[in-house]
């Protein structure tokens, strides 16, 4: 019997099977985005009006380092690789993950890893208030106590993303059915193949940096400590050594998403798939060379300025080349705009707008004018928002018949759809302005000057706070009452999962492999 | 007739309302374009590439929007069956390194001039503590802090952005400024000069400006942009620009300052006070200097910052309560006031902080005795 599998807690507790864990994943993503999304909407409420209405300048502070640490390491990391456990094992004919227990341990590793971080809020002193980039000597010597369990918590979720990444290297290197040449492989798993080559490579860079700061802390070391020869700014350096490619292994996932969706509903083929897989490489490749331009106010010599600014706007290239294969697979197909093809549409033109900003960042001579201001925020939220999040949820909308063999109501999801775009722009268009208009970001209480942007942007969030309700309340009712979903529930829709299997997928699947030729 | 008229008057003039509304809007959406030839060489690169982008998306989501009307289910039922072109994907590889060229190279022209801060003709260092500016002319004897201005309403146009004692610059003349911090990284901006630097413990950054002399008379604000713990939005940066013959006569006015001020400091440091005195003076140099981080009420936000009520040091010896507000206590965020206090607000702030909240203790602390101290230090 292939469709057995054991029930009750223990199912979910011992299980190996990615779907289940990629489910776990994906709910705990879930989780995780209410609750940031919760904090970002005592910031917005705070920054509704100026003048301290609702929280205290140091709890502020809490808001804003809780809310970016819970969405990047929280909801978006862990919804990435939710969909490439449900995924890459159907999509490259492979009966589960190559270390399923490896498996399960990455994930039950995270529950406690964030009831760790979140458990900080309600310790003396509060949570970390130093932002989600943690700059020493603010996180050290200046960090409250909690920050230790915050630097253990970070090591816990290193921990489980090195271990998510081995097991999509060690799978789709050894996994693939007979006949599934890597130039064969849907860019899904390309993509991700990728981003877990980025993870092995950063993800210890980042327990490095926290082992820093707990020995600084706490063992007399001064890696970031001038008064001991250390240098603040090396931390910043290591800091963004990670983080400039953990912001590509945020968005990677998303490209091979919408890289799917995008010929399925346009009935046509992924125009220049080569080229795609090259440029997703290149941007790859180029993000380890362009972490010093979140820096350029730190008083680098001007050979670094230049360098670091001429390589961050060659990313730039190999970006619009994806965007343009994008616009070309649409070109003359037969284009229908379901729910998943809606959210990949407004990803590219959304995550555009946001690479344009990118661009305008990478200068650096105005980058002066716009590092640390409003400006930055919406930038990064742009490519997150419709970027991450937009490309999660219409994959979301694309595979639910395939993962749970029912259909979501179409009319809800483009409802859903809708508020999504006009909340989504509502709240992080208005940024730019009052970016440009010189607010900083990161401050509880602001200049009239600024009170419109920020009333906007304060309306709209709470408008998307809701719009994610509605998304639960869509998503609940179609797995538990939906239209049964056909195997292939989208007409253009090619690869195994669709072709080799029937919807809902079996609980095991490819036991024997299937044949690609 | 006087109707029709009333109305096409009545219309016009909305239309004037609305379309100077929509250019003053427009002018407030973007950013300003600032006073000094590096500001505007920014502005102007910064609608340089916003214009760029315009045009690049004008294409792109121009060919999108096409393909939605023309390229859907309902008017293409047959798909084309392309899916690479080496050309075309040759040619969109190429073009945007053009542009990409065309925009980086007046960049890197500005960048290089930002960069020199060669050849000025004065300096000033600007330390940056939490949470507060402290500025330092280095070819005169001037050096005084720069706080916010905490006594104005939300509805005051300078809300957050006016400060006790601004920076003082003279038109023509190229000023650099050493930007560095004490205790966290604080960052330095005024946005209508375009000087944006960080200010870092333990290391110097240089930064420079120049602003032409129409500009005398201007005041210039800005914000710190770099979280620097919990009142980062609460650090203003305030430069007035002065002529040069102003600005003579303002380092003029500021050395005789100086000179009364010690003179005053020393009388009264010479004084005996009563304890009504210096706890008055004490009050109001408390909820100026400390209640920041020890609260008005003396309870601190522990276990970050401690509360003075019933602390060991408060209600111990006067001695190590004068040690730690005179020397600080280094690695943590409690400065040393011993230079940025007169001995008299010195005496008074301690004499408050022993007796306030119920601490009680009866003990004065005299500014002899914090001279006393120092002297001994
Ligand atoms: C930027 C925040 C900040 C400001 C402003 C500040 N302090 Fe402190 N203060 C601290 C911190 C942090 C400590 C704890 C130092 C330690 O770890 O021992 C402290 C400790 C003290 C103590 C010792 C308390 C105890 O029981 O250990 C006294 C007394 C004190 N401060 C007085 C003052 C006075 C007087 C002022 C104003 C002139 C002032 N502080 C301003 C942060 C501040
Ligand atoms: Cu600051």
């Amino acid at each position: 019997m292939s469709d057995h599998h054991p029930t009750g807690f223990t199912r979910w507790l011992y299980t190996t099977n990615h779907k289940d864990i990629g489910s776990m994943y994906l709910w705990f993503s879930f989780v995780m985005f209410l609750i940031g999304g919760a904090m970002a909407m005592v910031i917005r409420a705070e920054l509704y009006q100026p003048g301290l209405q609702f929280v205290e300048p140091n709890f502020f502070n809490q808001m804003t380092t809780m809310h970016g640490l819970i969405m990047v390491f929280g909801a978006v990391m862990p919804s990435m690789v939710g969909l490439a456990n449900w995924l890459i094992p159907m999509q490259v004919g492979a009966p589960d993950m190559a270390l399923p227990r490896m498996n399960n341990w990455s994930f039950w590793i995270l529950p406690f890893a964030f009831t760790l971080l979140l458990s900080s809020l309600f310790m003396d002193g509060g949570a970390p208030n130093f932002g989600w980039t943690f700059y020493a000597p603010l996180s050290t010597t200046y960090g409250p106590p909690s920050t230790d369990f915050f630097i253990l918590g970070v090591h816990m979720m290193g921990i489980s993303s090195i271990m998510g990444a081995i097991n999509v290297i060690v799978t789709v290197f050894n996994m693939r059915a007979p006949g599934m040449t890597l130039m064969k492989m849907p860019l899904f798993v390309w993509t991700w193949l990728i981003t877990a080559f980025l993870l092995i490579m950063v993800m210890p860079v980042l327990a490095g940096t926290v082992t820093m700061m707990l020995t600084d802390r706490h063992f007399g070391t001064a890696f970031f400590d001038a008064a001991g020869g250390g240098d603040p700014v090396m931390f910043q350096h290591i800091f963004w050594f990670f983080g400039h490619p953990e912001v590509y292994i945020m968005i990677l996932p998303a490209f091979g998403v919408v890289s799917e969706i995008i010929p399925a509903f346009s009935r046509k083929k992924l125009f220049g798939y080569s080229s795609m897989v090259y440029a997703t490489a290149s941007i790859a490749l180029l993000s380890f060379i362009v972490w010093a331009h979140h820096m350029f106010a730190v008083g680098m010599p001007l050979a670094g300025e230049l360098f670091f600014m001429i390589a961050t706007m060659l990313i730039a290239v190999p970006t619009g080349v994806k965007v343009f294969n994008w616009v070309a697979t649409m070109w003359q197909g037969s284009l229908t705009f379901e729910t998943p093809m809606l959210f990949s549409i407004a990803f590219v033109i959304l995550f555009t707008i946001g690479g344009f900003s990118g661009v305008m960042l990478a200068m650096a001579p105005v980058d002066f004018q716009y590092h640390d201001t409003y400006f930055v925020v919406a930038h990064f939220h742009y490519v997150l928002f419709p970027g991450a999040i937009f490309g999660t949820t219409a994959a979301v909308y694309y595979w639910l018949p395939k993962w749970t063999g029912k259909m979501y109501n179409e009319t809800s999801g483009k409802i859903h759809f809708w508020l999504s775009m006009i909340f989504v722009n509502l709240t992080f268009f208005p940024m730019h302005f009052s970016g440009l208009a010189g607010m900083p970001r990161r401050i509880p209480d602001y200049n009239m000057m600024f009170a419109d942007f920020n009333m906007w942007a304060s309306i709209g969030a709470f408008g998307l706070g809701l719009t994610q309700i509605y998304f639960l309340i869509t998503l609940v009712i179609a797995i538990r009452s939906g239209k049964k979903a056909e195997d292939k529930q989208w007409e253009g829709a090619t690869g195994l999962e669709w072709d080799a299997l029937p919807s809902p997928a079996p609980y095991h699947t490819f036991s024997t492999p299937p044949k690609v030729d | 007739m006087a109707i029709r008229r009333k109305l096409i008057a009545g219309i016009a003039s909305l239309l004037s309302v609305l379309l100077s509304g929509g250019v003053q809007a427009a002018s407030d959406l973007n950013m300003r374009p600032g006073v000094t030839e590096t500001s505007i060489g920014a502005f102007d690169l910064h609608m340089m590439v916003v214009w760029v982008m315009v045009a690049i998306s004008v294409v792109v989501f121009g060919a999108m929007i096409y393909s939605f009307i023309f390229h859907r289910k309902s008017k293409n039922p047959t798909p084309a069956t392309f899916s690479h072109s080496t050309s075309v994907e040759f040619v969109w590889t190429i073009i945007p390194i053009i542009i990409l060229v065309y925009l980086t190279w007046p960049a890197v022209k500005l960048l290089v001039k930002m960069e020199d801060a060669s050849e000025s003709e004065m300096s000033i260092q600007v330390t940056g503590s939490q949470w507060k500016w402290h500025y330092k002319y280095l070819e005169n004897d001037i050096n005084f802090f720069s706080n916010l201005d905490r006594t104005l309403a939300v509805d005051d146009p300078n809300y957050l952005l006016e400060v006790d004692n601004m920076l003082v610059i003279p038109v023509d003349t190229k000023v650099r400024f050493l930007v560095t911090a004490d205790d966290v990284i604080h960052s330095w901006w005024v946005p209508d000069l375009a000087v944006k630097k960080d200010a870092i413990p333990g290391f110097i950054n240089e930064t420079w400006t120049n602003i032409p002399a129409e500009h005398a008379g201007k005041i210039f604000r800005g914000q710190c942009t770099e979280l620097c713990g919990k009142d980062h939005g609460f650090m203003p940066v305030v430069v007035k620009v002065l002529s040069k013959d102003d600005y003579k006569a303002w380092v003029a006015t500021k050395n005789d300052e100086r000179i009364a001020a010690e003179k005053a400091a020393a009388e009264a440091a010479a004084a005996s006070w009563d304890m009504d005195k210096l706890m008055a003076l004490g009050k109001t140099t408390y909820d100026a200097k400390c209640g920041m981080c020890h609260m008005p009420n003396g309870l601190g936000m522990p276990p970050t910052f401690p509360a003075l009520k019933d602390s060991r040091i408060a209600k111990g010896p006067a001695e190590g309560h004068i040690d730690i507000v005179v020397n600080g206590k280094t690695g943590t965020s409690m400065a040393a006031y011993g230079a940025q206090l007169t001995d008299a607000e010195m005496a008074a702030v301690i004499t408050y902080e022993r007796n306030a909240w119920g601490n009680n203790t009866g003990d004065t602390v005299q500014p002899a005795d914090i001279q006393a101290f120092k002297a001994g230090n």
